[in-house]
């Protein structure tokens, strides 16, 4: 092997590395929905390219609003989707749509856009 | 921001509750969809501007005309080069646009998706082209390196052009709601202080009176009041037949009175009409996601991020091992990877398809509550039909009065009508009118108590008067053995004899019959003709049910069920290890339809929320049992076709791309004809999707 195919080899190797480790090895903590007046636990998310956040803590037998609100017009977001909870909406761009649900019992769930390309998760915790 | 966020709430919320036309407007999905083909198309045509010139210049020596003004080394294909550099990076930036926002979004998500493999993908050529116009030096071969201009701008803009399509043909996929949004009417007449007022139908209130002339729409959900007219209901039902109306008659809003004129109470107005509930219905159904999406979730979330591994594992291999130039050969592999996978076909299969068919059904009266339900459907080996109301008609009449020794015809009736006045079984009622026809008039019970499934007992003054099945006459003491010759010639002919006694004495044999459906033998054939055992459950004695079941075409006959035993019955046929779908009504058959596989609600009318079917049927016809499992099919199937196709295409255009084909028959894939293929693949899924509405219903029911 020559010196620079060596290089391009470990090079690749170390971009594989980094890719599979960005995106299916690290998590971020997430955010933590805050209680308002009315008792429920509310977070707003942002819908540009992906959520923002993208991982809601909330806290176990308390209602949950999740306020969504569209920021581009790439028809991919046009729909979000709570599978789990049997639970979607249509995001008109700039408007702010409304989704309440109960949390359920602690664990994972994913809410996605119709195709499952954007993806979200509510992480249920123990109250 | 906490009372902001109320604040824009209760906006939304108000908006929503106003009306169905509401989500009409122009911040609705289908304006935003309107826009957004707009901007593609634009983005598309300066790609193709920009690319057939791009195109023909890279390969000049291969024109006769342009082989002598350009050939190649020259200082003049330089700089031609070097204006495509800057075309074509003006075409990145302008048509582009939307992969690198993308790409940048979704890294900021730690998530990739098309637009990564898109931006990555026609960037990494720009950047290698003009590196290599700017850099020679780098590269190790002293000729001139060629350069990838066209390849950035060609896939930008035939990928451009195939979300242009996408777009267009998403919202084909919706057509079937807007049209429901659309059916909507605008105004009302109704009666305020004597005077006929046209007002907006938002305007009107519970318990306003109506007024409907002919050929004009039904506002609101109601109950007619005065006069009578057919109405054509097929918008909402999917019955093409018009439907008698007069007084005390339900009438669906948005349908249209064909002949006469008729005045109606309203009951039910804005987001509380059936067309308001079954637009929000449909809206969901769209929205959720088939069980078999659940995988392909999975799937697709490993999907990009290993695409972009291959990629980069292709560069390395054909670095390593592939021809000279390698560098060029590796760099070309690596691009057409990444342009060639699409994520979005996998993506797309199945809410396209369930999309489609959920809204096809809707427009034939057939509400589907979710994905799960229509795959659920999509399995039934087995389908149970409720007797009563299902295959009847559920409006029993007397035929047939078998009095007793010392007893006259009409004083069996009279016992039996006055026993029956305040009871709710629907045999009570036929028995009721069945006297009230006879002009015989009611004496008024004293005391009444009714044994579900069993019969009534009643006081009339000192007497007791049983009416029942035999079995309840006899615990009570009554010897009924007499009659029960005649009851079993009655039940021969699929009658319910209804026994009556007066105090220990049996008094006679009232023979009820519920007449069966006109169209419920050939759709009980064409269920049969589908594959599915068809088994006929009711509280009847097992003499009545058979002979039911034999004139309609039902071998398997659940006889003498009670009420309350439905859900267990259906419950043995899940233990035999069949899939079961129960057909009711919704109210009485409320639990063996929610312990059913899948829970069909038949003849709801205006209720169609209700809450434990799975598949509601609105119009009160078998055939729509036939139609929602037909429909269920073939969006199954279609959902099934996508995904393989979406499979398979990423299967063999994944290594094709990566040049497995090299080494065997010299075959490598331009990056430009994996733009194509790629455009092409999400183009096809939706295109079959929109294939389900031309599925034709009356082959099946016929």
């Amino acid at each position: 092997m020559t010196p620079d195919q060596i290089f391009v080899t470990v090079g690749g190797l170390a971009i594989v590395g980094f890719v599979a480790w960005f995106f299916w090895l690290k998590r971020t903590p997430g955010v933590k929905a805050s209680v308002v007046s009315d008792g429920y636990q509310e977070q707003m998310v942002l819908v540009k390219g992906g959520y923002t956040p993208d991982t809601i803590r909330v806290a176990a037998g308390r209602p949950v609003r999740l306020l969504f609100r569209r920021e581009e017009t790439a028809a991919c977001s046009e729909q979000v989707v709570l599978a789990d909870y049997g639970k979607s909406a249509p995001l008109p761009t700039g408007t702010v749509v409304p989704i309440e649900f109960m949390p359920g019992d602690p664990g994972e769930h994913e809410f996605t856009c119709q195709m499952g390309m954007l993806r979200g998760r509510i992480i249920v915790e123990a109250a | 921001m906490t009372s902001a966020h109320t604040a824009a709430t209760d906006r939304i919320g108000h908006r929503h509750h106003v009306s169905p036309t509401a989500s009409a407007e122009a911040a609705s999905p289908a304006g935003d969809r309107q826009a957004e083909y707009g901007t593609l198309m634009r983005k598309w045509w300066f790609g193709a501007a920009v690319g057939v010139p791009t195109m023909i210049l890279s390969y000049p020596w291969l024109i006769p005309g342009l082989r002598d003004l350009f050939p190649r080394e020259s200082p003049q294909l330089w700089w031609l080069w070097v204006a495509m550099g800057v075309a074509s990076l003006a075409v990145l930036v302008y048509s582009g646009e939307q992969f690198f926002a993308g790409a940048w979004e979704a890294l900021r998500h730690r998530s990739a998706n098309m637009h990564t493999l898109i931006a990555i993908g026609t960037g990494t050529a720009w950047i290698y082209s003009t590196v290599a116009l700017l850099l020679p030096q780098l590269f190790p071969s002293e000729a001139m390196t060629d350069v990838y201009y066209d390849v950035t701008v060609v896939v930008t803009a035939l990928v451009v052009l195939g979300m242009a399509m996408e777009v267009k043909a998403r919202g084909r996929t919706s057509e079937a709601i807007e049209k429901l949004i659309g059916l909507a009417p605008k105004t009302a007449r109704v009666i305020r202080d004597e005077a006929e007022l046209e007002i907006p139908v938002e305007e009107v209130v519970v318990g306003d009176i109506v007024a409907v002339r002919p050929g004009s729409k039904v506002p609101v959900d109601g109950v007619v009041t005065i006069g009578a007219s057919a109405v054509d209901e097929s918008m909402i039902t999917g019955e093409s037949m018009p439907v008698a109306k007069s007084p005390g008659d339900e009438v669906i809003g948005a349908t249209i009175n064909k002949t006469g004129a008729f005045r109606f109470r309203a009951t039910k107005i804005g987001s509380d009409t059936a067309l308001a509930t079954i637009v929000r219905m449909v809206g969901d159904a769209q929205a959720s996601k088939v069980p078999i999406q659940r995988i392909v979730d999975v799937v697709s979330g490993y999907f990009t991020p290993a695409v972009l591994i291959l990629s980069v594992l292709g560069f390395v291999i054909w670095y390593d091992f592939g021809p000279a130039p390698a560098f060029a050969y590796a760099t070309i592999v690596a691009v057409t990877t990444l342009i060639i996978a699409c994520p979005c076909a996998l993506g797309m299969a199945t809410p396209m398809a369930l999309t489609t068919g959920v809204g096809l059904a809707a427009t034939n009266g057939i509400l589907i509550r979710s994905g799960d339900a229509l795959q659920a459907a999509k399995k039934i080996d087995t389908i149970v039909l409720d007797k009563t109301g299902t295959i009847t008609l559920g409006r029993p009449a007397v035929t047939d009065i078998v009095p007793a020794g010392g007893f006259e015809p009409d004083d069996v009736l009279a016992l039996a009508a006055a026993a029956e006045r305040d009871s709710e079984h629907p045999l009570a009622a036929a028995i009721v009118d069945g006297a009230t026809e006879r002009a015989i008039t009611l004496a008024a019970p004293a005391g009444f108590e009714a044994v579900p499934g069993q019969g009534i007992r009643a006081w009339l003054g000192e007497r007791r008067v049983l009416v029942g099945k035999q079995d309840f006459l006899e615990a009570a003491g009554v010897n009924a053995a007499g009659l029960e010759g005649e009851a079993a010639r009655l039940a021969d002919e699929g009658k319910t004899p209804v026994f009556v006694a007066l105090d220990d004495r049996a008094a006679g044999v009232i023979a009820i019959a519920d007449p069966v459906k006109s169209d419920s033998v050939a759709s009980i054939a064409a269920l049969r003709k589908l594959g599915l055992q068809v088994v006929m459950i009711t509280g009847d004695n097992r003499r009545t049910a058979d002979a039911i079941g034999r004139s309609v075409g039902i071998r398997r006959v659940l006889a003498e069920v009670l009420p309350q035993d439905k859900a267990h019955e259906v419950r043995k046929l899940q233990l035999e290890g069949r899939t079961v779908a129960m057909v009711g009504d919704g109210i009485n058959d409320a639990p063996a339809l929610a312990q059913a596989d899948v829970g069909f609600a038949i003849g709801t009318g205006t209720d169609v929320a209700i809450e434990a079917s799975d598949i509601t049927l609105i119009s009160g016809s078998l055939r729509g049992v036939v139609s929602a499992i037909a429909i269920s099919r073939a969006t199954m199937r279609n959902v099934y076709q996508n995904l393989f196709g979406a499979f398979v295409y990423n299967a063999l255009g994944l290594p094709v791309a990566l040049g497995v084909l090299y080494p065997v028959i010299g075959l490598l894939l331009s990056p430009i004809l994996a733009a194509l293929a790629m455009s092409f693949s999400s183009v096809t899924v939706i295109s079959n999707a929109n294939r389900l509405k031309r599925f034709k219903l009356a082959e099946v029911a016929a």
